[in-house]
């Protein structure tokens, strides 16, 4: 009797502390998968890298797209080294614009909208100027930062 | 008391601002508004756009401002009246088509409008002597005229189907020249009506956007495509290189209006391409005697067909997944990726060129694939969620079971 | 397990040798806690420890991804919430165990009302717990809009409003909550300061001497036992019995949160947090402007005050009522000496009922009207 209690208990103390470690595995296992860094960087929203300075200089016909989160950016070198960048977005119903090589504009292939380098609406169907972002060239690291300050 | 005041103020005001009006002294004015009811030349005149130019009856309609009596002003050397109905383009042509006049008011104003109306169905009828035809006045009122951009214009974009349709759209009115009066019923229904009239895009295009103000005029055959291209200008491009513009001058068939029709386009739908019963293109292309075409036609069908299918799949697991309560943000913005490759696929369609339409729609399948085993994954995760919860709740229960063995073991002893 | 057993009692000497633990061991030996009918009351206070706990992990983990800031909030707790693995459970603990604490915690303070336990000595726990009741809430309402999304931003507009309305120092305090004139970006990250550093410190603190006063005081007994023979009178062992209850009832509380963070990662109505479209000050706001529920009642109580009452401006009549029913709350055990079964004893029963039955309804008309 005696005997067989003793053996009880420390089967229970088995379980016990084996049903401890169990649980700290289902605990920890999100946690640690938690912690490690996703592959993807973090989104940074309110700034990204466009490009470097010297691409969109040697690029052919001085403009460089680029990712800002979800939206599709442009940035154009006007004379005088000048940068722009724009939302590239027609402001009319919301296609992607794209440079025209032929006819140095910004061009929305849905309704023929043009837009000049400056990202005026110049012809066709598009409401409103392209959306205009900040941008900064870093000279250090020759970068090309591009935000959506509310300040343009 | 407030009322007063304000009463007050609108009289001081008002004698203000007709003081210069009172210098020069215009009995037109005065005596036509009190001879005449509403909706005559006096009273119609305000917001008309050549009183604000500063304008005065006499400066059209002749005649000496300063006379009382009516009989010495018929009189008068420079007295015009009322022009008859076919003088009215030379009438307004006096000064619209005088550009160093015009330039007074604004100097980027256009003067070929007069020009261009010689050249409209309107104007050879009207050189004909035909008084129905339209004039100036038919289309811009007569004594409240008003520029186009200003909303209540009878030229705003948004009013100027309707300005059209006051006689294009009356039977007995167009009788004599036997052509449709349904354009304007058809326009509203059509793609372009129901975005200017509806969604109030000004944008989209009125019946002078197609068919010219001035100088309207049904567009010939061979020109549709540039019409429609002012637009549509990648369609227009591809069917300029297509071997259908050659086709359809020789077979004397409308370029884009074949298949779109003209003042009722509809948003084009994927069984317009193809061979089936809907599809355009087996009305010309048939297996036995243009094995080609038709082959061409079935094949590019085909592709979109896929696209749309394996497109709707994918948008259907990330729907089921979203309904389980699953975040699909990145998957939703990759449909629409998807999306952008299918409206592309549709426009090379006028290229009419299999290897053309084939490189995008495959990029869009694939897209749509991956997107589609993505959903998969995700719902996958959804059911990993709720096995992860099992295994961790069964582990959690042991473990309170074995602690309330223990509580049953230290009450007893 | 002989061998283990040494190892164990070398290690309790060693720790002994050098910080005297032994009379802090006897003494926890010693601790009973007493058995009756209405003992798993005692049970809530040590559920909203849990909680808390399970607050400060969930929070340190969020604290790796989350960036305060009005270009950030919304993005990184969505990255959090589709791109981190496990980020969805992690935040759905967080808000999860928030709302439960919450809870807890009213249930704590409402049953140490009812069974008298804030009585003579035990005034100074009373009052620190009313101290973390009112951290625990400020905890809320902080965390609520860090998120930055619109539903958080119109409800900490609400909020903070209605702290602008008391007279004289309302600007003062509203502009000290927002960090300005308006709800901003400033307001963001002055929120995240209070919750994950401002707020924690103090709760700890508080906290601290809140166990240290409930463990030297031992478990209030309820008050028909000052007449009983000690005979009649049954208590259990702290430990291991009432500790062992206690870890078996956090397992439980673990399980249903479990359960909830997983099946409805984004709350069940009313009670949801769901992320929804970024705050934007220059949008129409929602339909619906929905406070947490816990602040519901004191919500729908200030929309129901007529604008004008006797002169008095409702809002501030109200906020000024709330001020003084919280008040009576936070110092009962001073004022209230009562013997049992006593008029006065049974006029604080009905204050606290009266109370109870407030909140309660309040709350219900809250989400009913909307």
């Amino acid at each position: 009797m005696e005997k067989s209690s003793i053996k009880r208990r420390s089967f229970l103390n088995w379980f016990l502390g084996g049903g401890v470690i169990a649980w700290l595995g289902t605990v920890s296992y999100p946690v640690f998968k938690f912690m490690k860094p996703p592959e993807i960087p973090e989104a940074d929203q309110s700034q990204v890298t466009a490009c470097t300075f010297a691409e969109l200089k040697a690029s052919e016909n001085k403009y460089k797209t680029f990712k800002f989160g979800r939206k599709l950016g442009i940035v154009v070198l006007l004379e005088g080294d000048q940068l722009r960048a724009y939302e590239a977005t027609c402001t009319h119903l919301d296609c992607t614009v794209q440079y025209r090589p032929d006819l140095n504009i910004l061009w929305c292939a849905c309704h023929n909208g043009k837009y000049d380098m400056t990202g005026r609406n110049i012809a066709g169907p598009p409401p409103r100027p392209l959306e205009q972002w900040q941008t900064h060239h870093d000279e250090a690291t020759d970068n090309i930062y591009v935000s959506k300050g509310e300040e343009v | 008391m407030r009322y007063l005041y304000k009463l007050l103020a609108v009289l001081v005001m008002s004698a203000v601002f007709s003081l210069p009006s009172l210098a020069v002294e215009n009995n037109c004015q005065s005596c036509h508004a009190d001879w005449e009811d509403e909706g005559g030349p006096a009273s119609m005149w305000d917001g008309d756009i050549h009183k604000e130019v500063g304008l005065t009856c006499a400066d059209c309609h002749g005649g000496d401002p300063t006379l009382e009596d009516m009989d010495e002003v018929r009189q008068g050397r420079s007295y015009v009246g009322v022009p008859k109905t076919v003088a009215i383009p030379n009438f307004c042509g006096r000064c619209h088509s005088d550009p160093s006049y015009m330039k007074k008011f604004n100097p980027s104003v256009a003067t070929d409008q007069l020009d261009k109306y010689w050249t409209s169905i309107h104007g050879q009828l009207n050189e004909q002597g035909d008084a129905q035809a339209a004039t100036c006045v038919s289309c811009h009122s007569v004594h409240s005229i008003q520029p186009a951009k200003i909303p209540s214009s009878s030229v705003y974009p948004m009013n100027l189907p309707g300005t059209c349709a006051e006689c294009h759209a009356n039977p007995i009115y167009m009788k004599p020249y036997d052509i449709p009066t349904d354009q304007y019923d058809k326009f509203v229904g059509s793609v372009h009506g129901r975005q200017l009239l509806e969604e109030e895009d000004l944008g989209a295009p009125a019946c002078n956007d197609c068919h010219g103000n001035h100088g309207a005029a049904p567009p010939g055959l061979d020109n549709i495509s540039a019409v429609c291209g002012t637009c549509h200008a990648r369609q227009a491009m591809l069917f300029a290189e297509s071997p259908h513009k050659e086709a359809y001058a020789k077979a004397k068939l409308p370029q884009c209006e074949t298949c779109h029709s003209n003042h009722d386009i509809i948003q084009p739908i994927d069984e317009m391409v193809g061979v089936g019963e809907k599809a355009f293109c087996a009305r010309c292309h048939d297996a036995d005697s243009d094995s080609k075409g038709f082959e061409t036609a079935a094949a590019i069908s085909d592709l979109l067909d896929s696209l749309v299918r394996i497109e709707r799949m994918a948008e259907a697991t990330i729907d089921e997944a979203e309904i389980k309560g699953m975040s699909v943000d990145n998957e939703r913005f990759a449909l629409k990726d998807v999306r952008s490759a299918l409206v592309e696929s549709r426009t090379l369609i006028h290229s009419f060129d299999l290897e053309k339409v084939k490189p995008e729609a495959e990029k869009g399948m694939q897209l749509a694939a991956a997107t589609h085993l993505r959903g998969l994954d995700i719902i996958e995760d959804y059911y990993f969620r709720r096995k992860g919860l099992a295994i961790s709740t069964i582990i959690i229960t042991l473990l309170a079971i074995v602690i309330w063995i223990k509580i049953k073991r230290f009450d007893n002893s | 397990m002989a061998g283990m057993k040494t190892i164990g009692a070398k290690l309790y000497d060693y720790i002994d040798e050098r910080v005297k633990i032994k009379e802090l061991v006897e003494y926890m030996g010693s601790k009973v806690v007493p058995k009756h009918g209405h003992s798993i009351w005692y049970y809530f206070g040590g559920l909203s420890l849990f909680f808390f706990i399970v607050q400060v992990m969930s929070g340190i983990l969020l604290l790796l991804y989350y960036r305060p800031g009005a270009d950030s909030a919304y993005e990184s707790v969505k990255f959090i919430i589709t791109t981190v693995e496990f980020g969805w459970l992690v935040r759905s603990v967080h808000s999860w165990s928030a709302n439960l604490m919450v809870l807890m915690v009213f249930i704590h303070m409402f049953s140490v009302y009812f069974t008298k336990a804030y009585k003579k000595p035990r005034e100074l726990t009373w009052l620190s717990g009313m101290a973390l009741f009112g951290l625990s809430l400020f905890f809320g309402f902080s965390g609520y809009l860090l998120p930055w999304n619109e539903l958080a931003f119109y409800a900490t507009k609400v909020g903070t409003g209605m702290a602008g309305a008391v007279p004289f120092i309302g600007d003062f305090i509203l502009q000290l909550m927002r960090g300005g004139s308006e709800v901003t970006g400033a307001t963001v990250t002055r929120f995240f300061g209070w919750h994950v550093a401002i707020l924690p410190a103090a709760f700890t603190v508080i906290l601290t001497v809140h166990l240290i006063l409930v463990q030297r005081q031992g478990m209030s007994e309820p008050e028909g036992w000052a007449n009983k023979p000690v005979s009649e009178k049954l208590y259990m062992p702290f430990f291991p019995s009432f500790l062992l209850r206690d870890l078996l009832l956090w397992l439980i509380a673990l399980n249903v949160l479990a359960v909830l963070a997983v099946l409805f990662p984004y709350g069940i109505y009313p009670f949801h947090w769901e992320l929804g479209i970024k705050a934007d000050p220059f949008l129409p706001p929602p339909l619906v402007i929905r406070p947490e529920w816990y602040f519901m009642f004191a919500f729908q109580t200030l929309k129901m005050i007529p604008a004008l009452v006797m002169g008095i401006e409702g809002e501030i009549l109200g906020i000024f009522g709330f001020s003084i029913a919280g008040l009576i709350w936070a110092i009962v055990p001073f004022i209230d000496r009562s013997k049992p079964g006593s008029i006065k004893a049974k006029l604080f029963l009905i204050f606290g009922l009266c109370a109870v039955g407030f909140i309660l309804v309040m709350t219900i008309i809250g989400y009913l009207v909307e």
